[in-house]
């Protein structure tokens, strides 16, 4: 085994537990957000300032009956969660942290983001289906149709970065933001991509697949211990993994002064992981008519318009 | 059909009814009190006011009590009217003027008529400031708790008491507001219907002495719907229960059987199944030490499983007072050719009445009908003793003839106090045959006593006379001929004629008698009904799946040709000559018995296995009439006890035997093919029946305490029992609306919560249940056809010269085993005695109530003598009960002589 | 869309605000006297168990916690014979307090009776009954219900007559 591999290994390892890491803290970090700024304290009893709740709540998570309903389709039951895991853990092999820490240069970078956000989709669909109950059908059959509705966007809102930076490469995409973050110039693509991916990761106000005050729980109702703990992490995984690309496609990634670059990257990340939670601490939900004519009828155009605009603009600068 | 207008709606109704009646039947909830479906109106208590209105025309109208005005045709009524509304508000604001503030601590709360209608008029605020009116109560003995200040003179009880179950000793005192209904002074209520009280007083001054020992309200109250184990006229009842123990019995109404009404015995004989005596768990007698030690489930299966080898020679011995469904696996375990059930007289009456009843053309009528029958000739029972609530029912249907008189006047049935006013106390032709005096003897228009040979006489003596061709009695006496031509002149004379004879004196030709009697009146055209008494709750059900005699298994364990006897839910020595079964249980190598309580031949059992009552199992039971009706369990057994065909049922995996049941349905359809007569499979809905998917819950809705009732023991609370025998569910939960009437498990509805809620039930009040009365009978009579009389006329009876005819004498309160373990029946029941006549006392130089030594089948013993002047010469009563002289067969020859 | 924004700038804001939340154990709220708290059997005031075992409690009750068997003194006063509450069932909603037509059972404002053991949460009568009155001091059923008991006769309750002697004539 050559020294690289070895190094190449602990970085994998080491992005999989700081990722995974995360997604538990993000769990306190969320309650204790939400009651900040509801004037509550959130959980403060469990270590300092309530750090170890995640411990706390892990080991519930984990000792928890897990049981699986007896009308329900087993193995696609069990597989579901399992599938929103490992997608999302793949899509962060193709983030770089900082220069040299990723866990594969890929050329088509995005292209693979977008791969894996696609197959996603399945693992709520699977759920909702083999759940057999009616809510989580409800909640799976609205997370396919949403998560598919916005992915076109997606897709469509980052071919504006794509084209100025002339690479799927998200290393080159940030290396290409130099000079000016891709924000600036691409601020429509960041706003569509920002709320496409609150959709993709169904977080509030988009959470409609889940929508308790009407499906219960949505596509996971049926699910209980760390069955739906796979699906909790999945969540916060997910709030993690759009953060990063924003920062990533839009924010210059790990660049900034006087600090090392892991630390920009990590700050700007935590930044946006905090947006998304005020986000739902502030908004309420639309209804699901509202999501969809509101991706179809106002996204999709302004994406489509955005794409327009940056060709011309490079075409006419000659680029 | 006339129609009536209610609320300027009209309703059809039927011929013949007060309004009462018929807005209730309608479904409309009119408040009443002294109306009661089976003693009709006398207009006491004013409650059932409505406004009648003389055409559309009238708006002012007039005030009427419902209960006193006919539903004629063109009646306009309102119930709602605003006044009248007032008007009953009033009469019950009256009627609690002295009422006592005792709900909480009342036996009637949650339960109590007055507590409905004072909810249902609306009134609810006390307005008065004077003082409560107060009486002080009396000991009415152990059935029977008074708190005469709750009453508010509706005068139910003593109509019920005295007018329709004659009792004398009890009574409405005094004047105004002073009056107060009891006994002229302290003491036990005599009467044998006097728990009948507890559900005809519509509030709480009678209530169950038995349930306030372990008081229960109705609705903690665990129940299902059950079938009256202490004697053969299978009255239904609801048992209720909580925390493991039965709580009390109450009536379910069976319009062909019971109707409102039970008897005492039935109402407080529960109380075996909660007796600390009950076998609870399997005894295996120890080789070493011969004694009885508990053993567990596993070892007694081993004990089985050693003794029932292929090719044993294993013989059943069947009980009478066990289910069809435990008989029928007893008999095919052993065989049907090994299987054993009555003694052999009693075998012997049986058969003969499961022949008349069958080959004859005489149907046996239900408790109804002979409550209906207009002229009625009973041979050789004493009823009251024998079936109680028979004797209700005769004391009914000597009121038929009177009140076609009655009628005639244009006053209508259900005007009560009218009508007795009418009847004054003219009395239908009832006769009454027997070895002795009886109580219903008042009522008879005639009566005679005779040896159980010269009752048989008589019997054929009247069927001869009615028709040629019945056998005829060879010197009949001039008394005896002249008084059958007056019975049979009586019973040619009426509509609906009713010939009751029965086993207890145990005479084969007493059975026959009747028999020809009833069917030749038949041929004379009338509709008669020929009913048989059986002192057991299944008597005729072993009866009609066959069985050899007892003596025959005792020939045949003398001969060696068996060794091991299963005995089901039988005491031997009840039913056989002690020195015959002791001679047979010790010839025995293994005797298993299975019983739910220890008895004399428990004592010689090898193996002990506990069986459920009537209480912890399901079961059918086959009545007098031939009904077959299905009880059902109120509460799941504690401990090892399980049914007696599941312990059966286990004795037959072990042998291998090639058949095997799961549930109770399994083993009745198993029974509907092997014996055809006992097609029990639509006594009730099966155990897969379900209404809109739910069982029918055995508990009230509001039952009460299920998360604490068990926390004692652990407080995570244990789940349901299941039931796979039937329909009914341990549960509060499932279908609360009205299930088919074999399965009802309580009455109840809506702003009815006293027994009144029967009244929904009903296809009309007073009439049958809901999709018909529960139960299918088994048994029609032959359609066509010649009769063919038995013969055998007996000779008349001699007396012997040294020995008398000791004739069994049977009481209400001490001839049921069962019902003795029940303190208040124990109470009740006399000491041991002989009955002598008085020429038989002067000859042996026996004066009043000294004492006698009675000598009969090898055994004697002293007894207390009571002069009976209504005994024949040469015939003495011995009474039947636990008594020292247990284990003879009455009635037999024995001697009598003076002690000193 | 502004307005999404403005309301997220509010929300922002709250950081700064005071908080709302009673630190529990170091800080001890205010608990009214009507709270509904741990359930108690009173006296009546001659001392004598005001519960005379009528089953309201346990039928009212939405949980159906409360279990009990009534049972007689030789004088006629009913009295619970075992009177059992489930507390790990118990919803507090004072249902039982509400029926009961004795003042017997009792809501009272201590609610810190936690356990670490199921089992200790099930209370019976002599973890429930004491020594007062507790509310209603001068309520005593039995000197209002016709029934007799020792050292109350017939006639002798609260708006009663002397009991009637039948067998007088007079108007």
């Amino acid at each position: 085994m050559t020294n690289e591999t070895v190094w190449k290994l602990i970085t994998v390892f080491a992005i999989l537990f700081v990722t995974l890491n995360v997604a538990a803290f993000l769990i306190w970090l969320e309650r204790r957000l939400l009651a900040l700024w509801q004037d509550r304290y959130g959980p403060n009893r469990v270590g300092p300032f309530g750090l170890l709740q995640v411990v706390a709540d892990m080991v519930k998570v984990f000792t928890k009956e897990d049981w699986i309903p007896p009308f329900a389709d087993k193995p696609v039951f069990v597989i579901a969660p399992a599938i929103i895991m490992l997608t999302i853990i793949t899509a962060f092999a193709v983030i770089p942290f900082s220069p040299g820490i990723e866990v594969v240069n890929l050329n088509v970078g995005l292209l693979f983001f977008l791969a894996m956000s696609s197959l996603g989709v399945y693992s709520v669909a699977f759920a909702g289906w083999s759940s057999a109950s009616k809510y989580s059908l409800l909640g799976g059959l609205r997370a396919a149709a949403q998560m598919l509705s916005y992915e076109v966007f997606m897709g469509l809102s980052l071919t504006g970065v794509v084209m100025l930076a002339g690479s799927f490469n998200l290393e080159d995409i940030v290396n290409a933001q130099k000079g000016m973050w891709f924000f600036v110039p691409q601020f429509v693509g960041f706003v569509v991509f920002f709320i496409a991916g609150i959709a993709e990761t169904h977080r509030l106000p988009f959470d409609l697949p889940e929508a308790e005050s009407e499906l219960v729980a949505g596509f996971h109702s049926e699910y209980s211990g760390m069955k739906f703990g796979m699906f909790f992490v999945g969540e916060y995984l997910g709030i993690t993994l759009i953060s990063a690309l924003i920062v990533t496609l839009f924010f210059g990634g790990w660049m900034g002064p006087v600090l090392p670059p892991i630390v920009w990257f990590t700050i700007k990340t935590f930044f946006f992981i905090c947006v998304f939670i005020l986000l739902r601490a502030s908004l309420p939900r639309p209804r699901y008519d509202q999501l969809m004519s509101y991706g179809w009828k106002v996204m999709l155009p302004l994406s489509l318009l955005n794409l327009l605009v940056t060709g011309g603009i490079l075409l006419a600068t000659g680029k | 059909m006339p129609t009536i207008y209610i609320d300027n709606k009209p309703y059809e109704v039927k011929d013949g009814q007060n309004l009462l009646h018929a807005c209730l039947s309608l479904g409309f909830d009119i408040p009443y009190f002294c109306w009661h479906p089976a003693m009709n109106s006398v207009g006491a208590c004013r409650q059932c006011a409505v406004k009648q209105f003389r055409d559309e025309k009238d708006t002012k109208g007039k005030i009427v009590m419902s209960c006193m005005t006919p539903a004629a045709d063109g009646t306009r009524i309102s119930i709602d009217d605003p006044e009248v509304k007032e008007f009953r508000a009033c009469v019950i604001e009256w009627l609690m003027l002295n009422h006592p503030h005792d709900c909480p601590v009342c036996d009637e709360g949650g339960e109590c008529h007055l507590q409905d209608m004072t909810v249902m008029t609306g009134h609810d605020y006390r307005r008065t400031r004077f003082r409560k009116r107060t009486h002080r109560n009396q000991d009415l003995g152990p059935f029977v708790n008074h708190e005469m200040n709750r009453c508010i003179q509706c005068y139910r009880c003593v109509r019920f008491y005295r007018d329709h179950a004659g009792g004398r000793d009890f009574d409405v005192f005094a004047s105004h507001h002073h009056v107060y209904f009891g006994r002229q002074k302290d003491g036990t209520l005599e009467n044998e219907f006097s728990g009948n009280l507890v559900e005809i007083c519509p509030t709480g001054v009678f209530t169950d002495k038995s349930l306030k020992r372990h008081y229960t309200r109705k609705w903690d109250l665990q129940t299902a719907p059950s079938v009256c184990m202490h004697c053969g006229l299978g009255c239904n009842t609801i048992p209720g229960e909580r925390y493991g123990t039965l709580r009390r019995i109450l009536n379910r109404f069976n319009g062909e059987v019971n109707g409102y009404f039970l008897c005492d015995r039935g109402r407080y004989g529960y109380e075996f199944v909660n007796s600390s005596r009950r076998t609870r768990q399997p005894f295996i007698r120890n080789k070493e030490s011969g004694k009885l030690v508990p053993a567990s489930r596993e070892e007694s299966l081993e004990y089985l499983s050693s003794v029932l080898y292929f090719g044993a020679k294993v013989i059943g011995i069947g009980s009478p007072r066990a289910s069809i469904e435990a008989n029928f696996a007893l008999r095919t375990l052993v065989g049907p050719e090994r299987f054993f059930s009555f003694g052999e007289r009693n075998l012997k009456m049986i058969s003969s009445i499961i022949d008349a009843l069958k080959n004859g053309p005489a149907r046996s009528p239900s408790l109804r009908e002979i409550a209906d029958s207009d002229a009625v000739f009973v041979l050789g029972e004493d009823v009251t003793n024998t079936a109680p609530l028979l004797a209700l029912a005769l004391r009914q249907s000597v009121r038929q003839r009177p009140m076609e008189r009655v009628e005639k006047f244009g006053i209508p049935l259900w005007n009560d106090s009218a009508v007795r006013e009418g009847i004054q106390d003219e009395k239908g032709p009832l006769f009454i045959a027997g070895t002795h005096a009886t109580k219903l003897d008042e009522l008879a228009t005639e009566t005679y006593h005779g040896a159980p040979d010269d009752l048989a006489r008589l019997g054929f003596a009247v069927a001869h006379e009615l028709d040629p061709e019945a056998p005829a009695v060879t010197n009949p006496g001039e008394d005896v001929s002249s008084l059958a031509r007056r019975i049979a002149n009586a019973l040619r004379n009426s509509r609906r004629p009713v010939v009751i004879s029965g086993m207890s004196s145990g005479s084969e030709e007493l059975v026959h008698a009747a028999a020809n009697a009833a069917w030749a009146l038949c041929r004379t055209g009338k509709d008669a009904g020929l009913c048989f008494i059986q002192n057991e709750c299944n008597a005729l059900g072993l009866g009609l799946m066959g069985g050899r005699s007892l003596d025959e298994a005792f020939s045949l364990m003398e001969k060696g040709e068996t060794d091991t006897a299963i005995v089901l839910e039988n005491d031997l020595y009840g039913n056989s000559e002690s020195f015959l079964v002791d001679k047979f249980l010790d010839k025995c190598r293994h005797v298993i018995v299975i019983d739910h309580l220890p008895s004399k031949t428990t004592e010689k059992a090898g193996l002990i296995l506990p069986a459920c009552t009537f209480a912890e199992s399901n079961g059918v039971f086959v009545n007098n009439e031939g009904r077959a009706q299905r009880f059902f369990r109120v509460f799941v057994p504690s401990d090892e006890i399980q049914d007696s065909w599941r312990w059966l049922g286990d004795a037959m995996k072990v042998s291998r035997h090639p058949v095997s049941w799961e549930t109770d349905d399994d083993i009745i359809a198993s029974v509907s093919r092997e014996v055809p007569i006992l097609n029990l499979k639509d006594v009730s809905p099966p155990a897969a029946f379900r209404v809109a998917g739910q069982k029918i819950p055995r508990q009230p809705h509001r039952y009460s305490g299920r998360t604490a009732m068990h926390a004692d023991i652990s407080v995570h609370e244990p789940k349901p029992p299941e039931d796979p025998d039937s329909a009914l569910s341990f549960s509060m939960e499932g279908y609360e609306g009205m299930p088919p009437s074999p399965l009802l498990t309580r009455f109840w509805s809506p702003g009815w919560n006293s027994v009144q809620s029967v009244n929904k039930f009903q296809s009309e009040v007073g009439g049958p249940l809901r999709g018909g009365d529960p139960g299918k009978r088994l048994i029609e009579p032959a359609k066509g056809g010649a009769v063919s009389y038995f013969q055998g006329v007996p000779a008349s009876f001699e007396p012997g010269s040294e020995r008398l005819f000791i004739v069994p004498l049977y009481h209400i309160f001490g001839s049921d085993e069962l019902s003795l373990l029940s303190p208040g029946i124990a109470e009740r029941t006399p000491a041991p005695y002989i009955a002598l006549s008085r020429k038989d006392a002067d000859s042996l130089g026996i004066a009043g109530e000294s004492g006698a030594e009675v000598a009969a089948s090898g055994q004697s013993c002293r007894l207390p003598v009571k002069v009976d002047d209504s005994l024949p010469h040469g015939v003495v009563g011995l009474f039947a009960g636990s008594s020292p002289l247990r284990g003879i067969a009455l009635p037999l020859w024995g001697r009598v002589r003076k002690t000193e | 869309m502004f307005s999404l924004i403005r309301t997220m700038w509010t929300i922002l804001l709250h950081m700064f605000r005071k908080r709302e939340t009673v630190l529990y154990p170091e800080e001890k709220p205010y608990i009214p006297p009507r709270w509904r708290g741990r359930i108690i059997l009173s006296r009546d005031p001659d001392g004598e168990e005001r519960c005379v075992a009528c089953y309201l409690c346990a039928v009212a009750c939405p949980v159906d916690c409360i279990s009990l068997q009534a049972a007689e003194d030789g004088h006629g006063r009913r009295y619970p014979e075992f009177f059992r509450i489930n507390f790990s069932r118990c919803i507090f909603c004072g249902f039982c307090e509400e029926a009961c037509p004795t003042y017997a059972i009792q809501l009272t404002n201590d609610f810190e009776m936690g356990e670490y053991v199921r089992q200790n949460l099930v209370y019976e009568k002599e973890d429930l009954l004491i020594s007062g009155p507790g509310k209603h001091p001068e309520y005593n059923f039995y000197r209002m219900a016709g029934l007799s008991i020792k050292g109350k006769d017939k006639g002798e309750a609260v708006n009663e007559e002397q009991p009637v002697d039948v067998r007088d004539l007079m108007p």
